[in-house]
Formats: C-alpha cells, structure tokens, sequence
C-alpha cells in the first residue's frame, strides 16, 4: 500500500502536501500549526487549547460560529485539537466543497483578530472550564495526564505543565494574550496544510495560492527552550494519588526514544507486546492467568522532541490490593527487562499494528492527519508510505535492546491511583508513599 | 490580487454522484444469511457476524448474560483454549471484538485481505463450538462486575443507566442496562452462559457480513467453508416491552457529593427503529440537538457557557429506545439548563423551524453521507442495521432522497407527536446539596432523590 504524495510550498512558508484518490467524492482539509501547550508561557496553562476554542468564533468574513455551520450546511464533519507540541484543524467535505473548507482556513489564518471579542473569550473560557470539569475534575483517573507528564518531565520542561490548563491560569488570559498568540504562532510558515481525497492537483494548488498566497509570513516567532533530556529519569519516581475511583490503578511510564527515531519503532512494539489486546503479556499474566487486573494497556505518546514516554495502564480487580498490583506490573517489565522476548511475540505484535495502520487509513481525514504529523515533525509526509515496513524490520534484538537499555529499575515512573473512601487506611497510603522515594 | 478576491465566498461546483456500496445478500442451505460488499480500496476485510442474542433476549433474572456470553466465546473451544485463540487471532494481524448490545450480539474482526480466510476460520469456530470454560466464563463475570463497580464512580455512565430505570416500566428489559445490574450478573455462571448459547446461536439466527477486498464468490466459498456445515434449528423471537415507567413528568436528584459538575439527561421513551416519520423524527432531531449547531448547543454552550456540549438523540432499537437530552454543566446552573432544555423542546414543538434551519439540517444528513461510509467498519455495520431491522435493500440507495424530502411540516407534526413535555424523566447526576433546591424551585416537577446506585433518599 502506497498513497501518492506531492508537496509543495507557498512564497509565505506555508508547506502543503496532496494525496488523491478519486473512489468518493469526499476530500479532506488538515492544518496543523506547529504550535501546542509546549509554547505556553508561565502563568498561562492551558492558553493553547483555549486558543482553538476562538478560532471557531469567527473571522473576518465569517460570523461568530459560521465556521461550524457553513462546512455542516456543506455536508462536512469537522473540528479541531489541541497536543502538547501541536494544534490541528480539520474538514471532511463533499469533493464540490474543497473550496470552502480551504476559504474558511485561509480567513481564520489570515484574518482572525477583527472577529475576537472580549465576550467571546469570557464565553469560551467558561466552556473550556466545563471541558476541563468533564474530562478531568469529574472523571474517574482524569487527572492522569496532567500528573503523568508532571511526573516524568522536570518542573521547567515545556512538556511539564498541564495542557488543558489551571483554572487559575485560564481566568488570568486576555484579549492581549490572543492577539500576540495569533501574531506569534498562527502564521503560515509555522503551518502545514494536507489535502486528502477526491480533487484535481491544478484546481487545489490555484485555491491554495489565492487563499493562503496573501498571508504575511510570521516574525520573531521565540525558539522554543531546549527539550533535551537524559535517555532515563536515573532513578524510579513515584506519585500516589488518591481519587473518586473504585479500584487502584497504575500508570507506570518509561521515558523513551522519541518518535520517529529507530529505537522508537522498537519501543512501539515493545509497547505493543506488552499491552496490545488481549493476547499481549500482560493481558496474559496479570488478567488471564493470575487475574489480578480487570484490564491492562499500553501505549506511547509519540513525541518528537526531547524524550517519548511508553506507559503501561493496569487496573486492579475487585480485592486486590494496590501493593500486589505494583509488584505484579513491575516483576512482569523486570521479566522484559531481563529476559527479552522471542521472535513469535514481534511477529504478533508487528501484524497487529500494520492491521490497525492500514485500516486508519482508509478514512481521507485521517490520512491527512498523518501527512501533516509527517511535514510537520519531520518536513517529509512521504515517511507516510514507510511506516509498515520500519514496523516489519523491528527484530526481537532490537526490542531486547530497548527492554534492557529502558525498561530497567533506574527508568520508571509510577502514578498510582487509590480509591479515596475505601478501606484504604491513610497510613497505608503514607506507607506506600514513602516506599517509592 | 485584491483582497476582494480573498473575501470572495466560495460557491460549489456540482457534485459527484455516490452510491452506497453495492452488495449482495444470499443463504447457505442451513440458514446462515450472508451479505457480502467488495470494497477493494485498501488490501482489508471486515467480517461481522451478527446474532439474535443481545441484550432484548436476556431471560428475566439473569440481564446481563447476552454480553457475558458474546465475551466468553472467544475463552476456549473445543479445539483451543482461551489464551491460544486470542494468539492465533492476533498472529493474523487481527482481534475479535466480542459484544452485545440490545438486539443483537456483535463479533467483529478487521483483518489484511490475504489473511481473510483464516481469520474467519477462528470466528467460525468460536461461534460454532465454544467449550465455555468454567474458570474463564468465572473470570469474564469478575470483570463485568468490576466494571458494574468503577461505573458507581464514573457520571456519565450513571446517569445513562439512571435514565434507562427511570424512563422505562420495571417489566421492561430496558429499564437495566444492556450488560445488567451488579444484582443479576451475580446470579450469571456458565451454565446460564451455556443455556442462553444453546436457546440463541444457531444458524438461523446468524449472519455473516463481509466488506472489503473480496470477490462476491470468494466471500461466498469462504463463508461457506467456514459456516457450512453449522447444524442448529430456530430461535425463539424476542419481543420487548417498552411501557414507560410514568406519564408523569419527575425530576430525579442522584446524589454524587463533591461533584464538581451535574450530569443531565432529559427525556422520555422514543419511538422503535422501523418507523414511517423516520425521517422527520431525524430531522427533527437535527435541528433540536442532534449537531453542534443545533439549538440546544447554541443556547447551552455557545450562549450561555454553561457546559462543553449538550446534545439529543433518539436511541434506535426494535423496540421504542429513548429519546434523550445529554449534557454536563456547572454545579450552580444544573437548574438553569434544565429551564432551557425544556424551553428548547416546547419552542419547537409550538414555532416550528425556519427555512435556514431545516436547509441546514437536511443538508448535512444529505451530504455528509459519503463520509459516514469511508471505512470497511462503517460499511459491515451499516449492513448489520439493514438486516437487523429489516430494512429494504434499497434503504441506503433512498435515504438521501428521504432526507431531503422532509419538509418544515413534517418536523414541526413530529416534534409534536414524538416529544411529549409532560412526560420528560428529568435526571441531574450531581452534588445534592447545590442542585436540589434550586431544581425544587425550578417546578419542572416533583423532585425524588437517591443514591449513587439508584436507592431513595429523600
């Protein structure tokens, strides 16, 4: 499987790639602005995201939540979000409607700041505060992922600090924070634009140049502080969070070779052997064989710069006590760690992602998603057409290598979970506290 | 180029046909319906295979045993166990996806196309000859009730299952949740798992859907391979209640202390999936709170900030599934959302719907319709619905026509007909000791209050 790919870039720095494929009349458009909660300064967690919300408040020639009706009246889906080190933007529409789609980024790109008003940000900033409330504050483990990567990223990391944002800070945020914001990141050298599906190359390019060509390239655009970190933490570490859950949890992380280095590939399988579906190891162990955990996963973030994590997520069952979890999860990585894995266990694992890959690529959105992540990251979105066969030369070696070189005692960090109002004793919990430092 | 070229608004050009995939249906001599639609993009398949056994076929006592026996078939045939099926499905670059919702029980697999016929070998063994093992059916049991436990927690999924028992008659199957209630998954083993298998799975209760890159007669001898020799009789039908609870309108307070935010769920009984105002109810449905630009969004979130998103939607199923209004908001406002909510639906139901807003909605449903078909998934599961309710071979060839065949009459009578004000289940997930006075002095209706698990407080 191979997608055509072509790129080329506007006189202002914008970077566009287009793959065709003509089987329905539908076609995607992608923004990624290379822009995310990294950029963040201090006192101001959280402003990335809030900033998408306003960018679905309107433009210059487009009324304040047009954006979402114009593509729903064209027949489109679309949305946007917000990562640590980017934020996308993102139409499937009718392949008549390439235009519009296209029109409508290229006004918010080029035109936003006459639209944004102060009610508008009071607005927004509420319903971020709510989204916040929803996916975080009155979720079971919702906060995991601002105490995981507060956990695994030094104090003055830019992948330290929350990306939905304090309360606190998302209060604090101006009209003057949006405006400089805009200035500063929302320019279309600091942006790669994907075309995916059903359009002519010749009609697409001649669009791209009208709507985007005028946009002035951004200046002074700040270096963003170095990532850089040690291959491991160079010790374990360890949070201990009481929550609104029912059962203990675990999140243990690793740091890891960033995306799309070799190691990484092997770090993706490692992941992928140790908590991909139910035939992976620790499924097997810990669920099925000595039924100590309702569920186990793993995963990695994908991050390209300074350091990628691989997490391991297990929840205990009914009864068992978080101490038999956490020992339990860490004898299963010493066993990795120590004694490898063989052949079978790649070849499964390596099956099972080219399946997923192949099938996630079938909808034109997300290939266009992939496309920007590939121009972005790494100026290449042809790297696209190369990720199944660098998933297929992964050898147990090379897991056994990542296994040994980070997956040892001197390279995790764990974030456990404890019901609040069970019968956990808060001595107990001081206890489990203190053996982790 | 001047800026007035920039300005320009866009119009569209014409627009390419599209046609739902073309597909063929036939029966193996022991009953087996198969469906079959190549879709050769990509080098995958996705086979669904599709049973009379979810949730509508639960005995009563025992809910929950149609998604606990759906799980378990993939724990041990007669030829391999547990462990070494999940290893041969996952070699194949694939892996099962077992469940069951309320009509039917659902297995699913996405596999590379030349690995198509093993593939569907295993998923014909596991629905042919599951063994069922005690330990394992045992363990599956643990985790359902382990979910049943982190669900206690957990709003969103609280507030489903309280509206489900607060909407629908204590007879009704769809007053628990579709995988049952702590209580009756305590009663399950495997030899109710073992029962439920022998009453429900059978050949002609069973089809087989295949979309992806493959031959019609390739599927067919494939399917055949696999299914053909499958002996079994017929399945007794299942018919559910869908009386509601009260034609009452109540307010039920579900306390969740500290809760930093309320969970609303707002709504009545609906109308069953095979339905001549489909279409308007759909329609309708749109332009009350079916899409972001819906007015039940406009006004809670865009509006009012009182929450992330609010939305409805007609839950189809055989039987008449709810009609629900869903948001979370602010501890403080729970009340004022209400209020809007039901001034939402009352504002439909007597002013009807502007031009604007029924062009929207009908252009949407209309060309968004190609979208909602790019992947062999999206493909397999749309033709499950069309064999499930029996829907007409031509259902998806018509359907955009039908969309824009409603008219601001029909949405305005099915507003009428189908949202009933006095009847609203009004449930707020939520901190008590905020929301309840000030939904006590909203007068939407009486108001009841419970526990987490569903138990009066007053």
């Amino acid at each position: 499987m191979r997608l055509p790919i072509d790129t080329f870039r506007l006189p202002n720095g914008l970077f566009v790639t287009l793959s065709e494929d003509h089987t329905a009349p539908l076609v995607a458009v992608n923004l990624w602005y290379h822009v995310g909660s990294a950029n963040e300064r201090m006192g101001r967690t959280g402003f990335a995201h809030l900033f998408e919300h306003m960018l679905f408040q309107g433009s210059a020639n487009v009324a304040a939540n047009e954006h979402f009706e114009l593509v729903q009246r064209a027949g489109g889906t679309l949305n946007g979000s917000t990562w640590l080190d980017r934020t996308n933007y993102f139409e499937t529409v009718p392949s008549n409607q390439l235009a519009l789609a296209l029109w409508l980024e290229a006004d918010r790109m080029g035109h936003l700041l006459p639209a944004m008003t102060q009610q508008k940000l009071d607005t927004q900033r509420d319903v971020v505060k709510n989204e916040r409330r929803w996916s975080v504050d009155n979720q079971p483990y919702g906060t995991w992922w601002e105490k995981l990567p507060a956990l695994a990223f030094p104090p003055d990391h830019p992948f330290h600090h929350s990306l939905i944002g304090s309360m606190e800070d998302l209060s604090e945020a101006s009209l003057e924070d949006v405006a400089q914001f805009f200035a500063t990141y929302y320019t279309p050298d600091n942006a790669v634009l994907s075309i995916a599906g059903d359009f002519e190359p010749g009609e697409a390019r001649g669009l791209v140049e009208q709507y985007f060509g005028p946009i002035p390239r951004g200046t002074n655009r700040p270096p963003l502080v170095s990532m850089e970190l040690p291959p491991t933490f160079g010790q374990s570490r360890r949070d201990v969070v009481l929550d609104a859950v029912m059962l203990p949890r675990l999140y243990l992380a690793f740091r890891s070779p960033v995306f799309g280095s070799d190691e990484y590939y092997a770090a993706s399988v490692t992941g992928a052997i140790l908590g991909m579906r139910r035939g992976s190891r620790l499924h097997r162990t810990l669920v099925r064989d000595r039924q100590i955990a309702s569920d186990a996963t793993a995963f990695t973030f994908d991050l390209p710069k300074g350091s990628d994590l691989l997490v391991v997520d297990v929840t205990a069952r009914p009864g068992i006590d978080a101490e038999v979890l956490e020992r339990e999860v860490a004898s299963e990585i010493d066993t990795l760690h120590a004694g490898g894995v063989d052949s079978t266990e790649v070849e499964r694992a390596v099956a099972l992602i080219e399946t997923d890959f192949i099938s996630s690529m079938q909808a034109a959105g997300d290939r266009a998603d992939k496309l920007s992540l590939f121009a972005t990251y790494f100026g290449d979105p042809r790297l696209l057409n190369e990720q199944v066969d660098r998933y297929r030369s992964v050898t147990a070696q090379e897991v056994n290598a990542f296994a040994r070189s980070r997956l040892g005692q001197d390279n995790r960090a764990s974030l456990l979970y404890l019901p609040r109002d069970g019968d956990t004793e808060a001595a107990d919990v001081a206890n489990l506290a203190a053996t982790g430092a | 180029m001047t800026t007035a070229d920039v300005l320009k608004r866009p119009t569209p050009g014409p627009s390419r046909d599209y046609r739902f995939p073309a597909f063929e249906r036939l029966t193996l001599t022991n009953g087996v319906r198969v469906v079959v639609a190549p879709v050769s993009k990509l080098p995958i398949a996705t086979v669904v295979a599709m049973i009379d056994a979810g949730a509508a076929a639960d005995p009563q006592g025992q809910e929950g045993v149609a998604l606990l026996t759906a799980r378990a078939l993939a724990e041990g045939t007669q030829r391999n166990d547990g462990a070494e099926l999940a290893a041969r499905f996952e070699r194949l670059g694939t892996a099962l996806d077992a469940s069951a919702d309320w009509d039917s029980a659902t297995l699913r697999i996405t596999v590379t196309s030349e690995r198509l016929p093993a593939a569907l070998g295993l998923l014909a063994e596991v629905i042919r000859v599951p063994s069922f093992p005690e330990r394992e059916v045992e363990r599956l049991r643990q985790e359902r009730l382990a979910e049943l436990l982190q669900q206690r927690a957990e709003p969103r999924g609280l507030a489903d299952d309280m509206f489900g028992k607060f909407a629908y008659a204590p007879e009704s199957r769809y007053a628990l949740p579709d995988g049952g209630l702590e209580s009756t998954v305590d009663t399950l083993s495997h030899d109710v798992v073992r029962a439920f298998y022998g009453a429900r799975y059978s050949p002609t209760s069973t089809t087989v859907i295949v979309v992806g890159d493959v031959t019609v007669d390739r599927a067919r001898q494939i399917v055949t391979d696999a299914f053909g020799s499958w002996a079994g009789g017929d399945v007794r039908q299942v018919t559910v209640s869908d009386q509601p609870a009260t034609t009452a309108r109540l307010v039920h307070v579900v306390g969740k202390a500290d809760a930093p935010q309320s969970e609303i769920r707002v709504g009545h009984v609906g109308v069953p999936r095979l339905h001549p105002d489909y279409f308007s109810i759909v329609v309708m449905n749109a332009i009350l709170g079916g899409l972001f630009s819906s007015r039940i969004n406009l006004n809670l979130r865009e509006a009012h900030a009182y929450t992330y998103g609010a939305f409805s939607s007609f839950d189809w199923r055989k039987a008449a599934g709810p009609f629900t209004v869903a948001t979370a908001v602010r501890s403080d406002v729970t009340d004022a959302a209400v209020r809007e909510i039901l001034l939402e639906i009352d504002k439909l139901r007597e002013g009807g719907v502007t031009d604007a807003e029924l062009s929207l909605a009908t252009s949407y449903l209309d060309g968004v319709f190609p979208i909602r078909f790019e992947s062999t998934t999206a493909i397999a599961t749309a033709l499950a619905s069309l064999v499930s309710y029996g829907l007409p071979d031509e259902y998806y060839d018509t359907y955009r026509s039908q969309v824009r065949s409603v008219t601001a009459n029909r949405v305005l009578a099915a507003a009428g007909a189908y949202l009933r004000p006095d009847q609203l289940q009004i449930v707020a997930v939520g901190d008590p000791t905020i929301i309840r006075a000030p939904l006590e002095a909203l007068g939407a209706g009486p108001v009841l209050t419970y526990d987490a698990e569903g138990r009066p407080t007053s």
